[in-house]
């Protein structure tokens, strides 16, 4: 008789309680994967947002201009960056924006904004920009046309083909000035997006700061996050200086800082959650060994090794957390699945927050396998923490205390 | 041929203000192909000469050699091989594993021993027929009876082909029928396979059936009588 047919056996010799121990694992397992998914699910599309719309996941700079912000940090785009750009595995597509401040006026009126210099084109594949258009047109063919969010438009009293006019620093401290005329209204879920931006085409932005064929930045979208690491440390490679590679998370702390407090929350809960079933299964470990002193006595007595005793009871152990996890995970798999494809929508003052922050107010889950792995992993440290007791147990085995019991 | 030396043995208990001399100086020994019985009133020192004969439990001074070799002088793991190999154990209450069937349970030994499938398969089969259990090898202990079990657990004892078997009351629960029936297969197996019993018992059937009867009182021997 092996070691783990013996244990199995002994697993089911008091079915009912094995089955609650069971039960307690699978309904753990069950609520942790589920809010593990919901988490995961939330904070992906979080950062999909926020990635998608504005930083991409990764963004070449001239190495300074992160910590200035000022077009003096600008680079020039050529050929061989973008042929070396494009030469890189994973890279899916990338958009040149050339950003900085200006002031603008219509009539007496004047409000500060974020210039943003885009390829049309490229700026709509990468972040949908065309959609946000609620009045006029997207850029169309006429040039120095230029789009602006709804809040600053309504501020600065514009309407469609009204011309406004932005006065800034060119690149050369010279002072850039220039006539627009207003060709689109946008609309942002982000009031302060709402209140900031406008959009020039590149070449417009670029003529009108002096500085032709120059970036503040090339927006890199890749396949899935996970590809952002191997991408950086490519483009480290064969990009010299002046140019630098940052991922997402280095241009956005404030929200990698949100999603780990978030994250901790998180752990505290299935801590909590885990340490009740970590009782449950202890409180049957201990139950099992304390019913069958006699019988351990007695393999002890006719030849049994402590230590393969102990593997019978370990095995005891595993099979409990194996059947629980198991069973826990397949029954949160078709909940997952649901609502991966039908989100839930988030009404009221949490829908409306997340709207703010220019987040999609949708409950979304994810799929990835961390979230099933990590509720493995959980339970098997857990049951391998547990089957100290019957290895102590075991060790301090009285063979015939055991046997007169 | 001796196969079980006892010298001056001693167990001690100094669990309460009294002492208790459970083994008193006993110098005694088995020879092989002996059917044994202690005998002596509850509390005499049988059962814990019996478990300092198994090597269950030390003595508190003197020495038991089994064939040469001295028990007190094996280390934890390696008196639990020696058990395994040079002793078998029937027990008052049959001590069966309940999750295995009669079959897996004489094989239990075999298995920790290593031996082959093949060896296993034909070793249980005949033990099983020889206590005439052979329609029973899939049945569990649940599912035997009294008798039966505790035949199962001889079965099991002789498994390994031990030097000796112990054999702490084995017929205490049994009913008279029962109890005759494993006398006589106990009797046949020790004959057939040259096997040493001992048995500590209170059951003057077993004290008619053994061939040496060995009385103890307050831990002390106080006659070894043996008969033709």
């Amino acid at each position: 008789m092996k070691n783990y047919i013996m244990a199995w056996r002994n697993l089911w010799r008091n079915k009912r309680r094995t089955l609650i121990t069971v039960a307690s694992i699978f309904f753990g397992v069950l609520m942790s994967t589920v809010m593990s998914s919901m988490q995961e699910g939330s904070y992906s599309n979080m950062i999909d947002n926020v990635v998608k719309f504005y930083s991409g996941y990764i963004q070449i700079h001239e190495e300074e201009y992160w910590e200035n912000k000022t077009l003096y940090y600008s680079f020039e785009a050529n050929e061989e960056l973008y042929t070396k750009i494009e030469s890189v595995e994973g890279i899916t597509s990338y958009t040149p924006r050339l950003e900085s401040f200006a002031l603008a006026s219509s009539e007496d009126i004047t409000q500060p904004v974020l210039v943003m210099g885009v390829d049309p084109e490229k700026e709509n594949n990468l972040t949908g920009l065309k959609k946000r258009v609620v009045e006029g047109e997207y850029f169309g063919e006429n040039h120095n046309s230029i789009l602006l969010a709804s809040k600053l438009a309504e501020n600065l009293g514009v309407e469609i083909n009204d011309s406004i006019a932005l006065l800034g620093q060119g690149y050369y401290g010279n002072t850039a000035a220039a006539l627009f005329v207003v060709r689109g209204i946008l609309n942002f879920p982000n009031p302060e997006l709402n209140k900031r931006y406008a959009y020039l085409d590149l070449k417009d932005a670029q003529h009108y700061y002096s500085c032709e064929d120059k970036l503040t930045s090339l927006n890199i979208m890749v396949n899935d996050y996970s590809m952002v690491q191997p991408v950086i440390e490519e483009l480290e490679l064969k990009l010299d200086k002046p140019y630098s590679a940052m991922s997402w998370d280095e241009m956005q702390p404030e929200l990698v800082q949100m999603v780990e407090s978030d994250r901790a929350g998180g752990i505290i809960m299935k801590a909590i959650l885990f340490m009740i079933i970590g009782f449950g299964i202890l409180g049957t470990i201990m139950m099992m060994i304390s019913e069958r002193r006699k019988e351990l006595g007695l393999m002890v007595a006719v030849g049994m090794q402590k230590y393969k005793l102990a593997t019978i009871l370990f095995f005891e152990t595993v099979y409990m957390g194996i059947v629980g996890v198991i069973s826990g995970i397949i029954a949160s798999i078709p909940i997952i699945i649901y609502f991966l494809h039908n989100p839930a929508p988030i009404t009221g003052d949490a829908g409306q927050i997340m709207i703010d922050m220019g987040i999609e107010p949708l409950l979304m889950f994810a799929a990835s396998p961390g979230v099933f792995l990590q509720q493995v992993l959980i339970v098997f440290l857990i049951t391998l923490f547990i089957s100290i007791y019957p290895l102590i147990s075991v060790s301090k085995l009285n063979v015939i205390k055991y046997l007169r019991d | 041929m001796k196969i079980i030396e006892i010298k001056n043995l001693y167990k001690i208990y100094n669990e309460t203000e009294v002492e208790v001399k459970a083994v008193n100086g006993i110098d005694l020994n088995f020879e092989k192909g002996e059917f044994a019985a202690i005998v002596g009133p509850s509390g005499s020192g049988k059962t814990t000469l019996l478990n300092l004969l198994g090597g269950l439990d030390a003595p508190t001074s003197g020495d038991i050699s089994v064939d040469g070799t001295s028990l007190g002088k094996l280390k934890s793991s390696k008196l639990i091989d020696f058990r395994m190999n040079n002793i078998g154990f029937v027990f008052q209450a049959y001590n069966l594993i309940p999750v295995l069937t009669a079959k897996e349970n004489v094989e239990f030994i075999m298995h920790l021993q290593g031996k082959s499938k093949k060896e296993r398969d034909a070793r249980t089969k005949e033990l099983l027929t020889a206590v005439g259990l052979e329609d029973r090898i899939n049945s569990r202990p649940t599912k035997l009876s009294g008798g039966q079990q505790q035949r199962v657990a001889v079965a099991r004892a002789l498994a390994s082909k031990p030097k000796f078997v112990l054999a702490d009351e084995p017929t205490a629960n049994l009913d008279s029928k029962s109890t005759e029936n494993l006398l006589d297969i106990m009797e046949r197996l020790n004959k057939e396979e040259g096997t040493t019993f001992i048995f500590s018992t209170h059951d003057q059937r077993v004290v008619n059936k053994a061939r040496r009867v060995i009385t103890i009182e307050d831990g002390k021997i106080i006659s070894d009588e043996k008969k033709n």
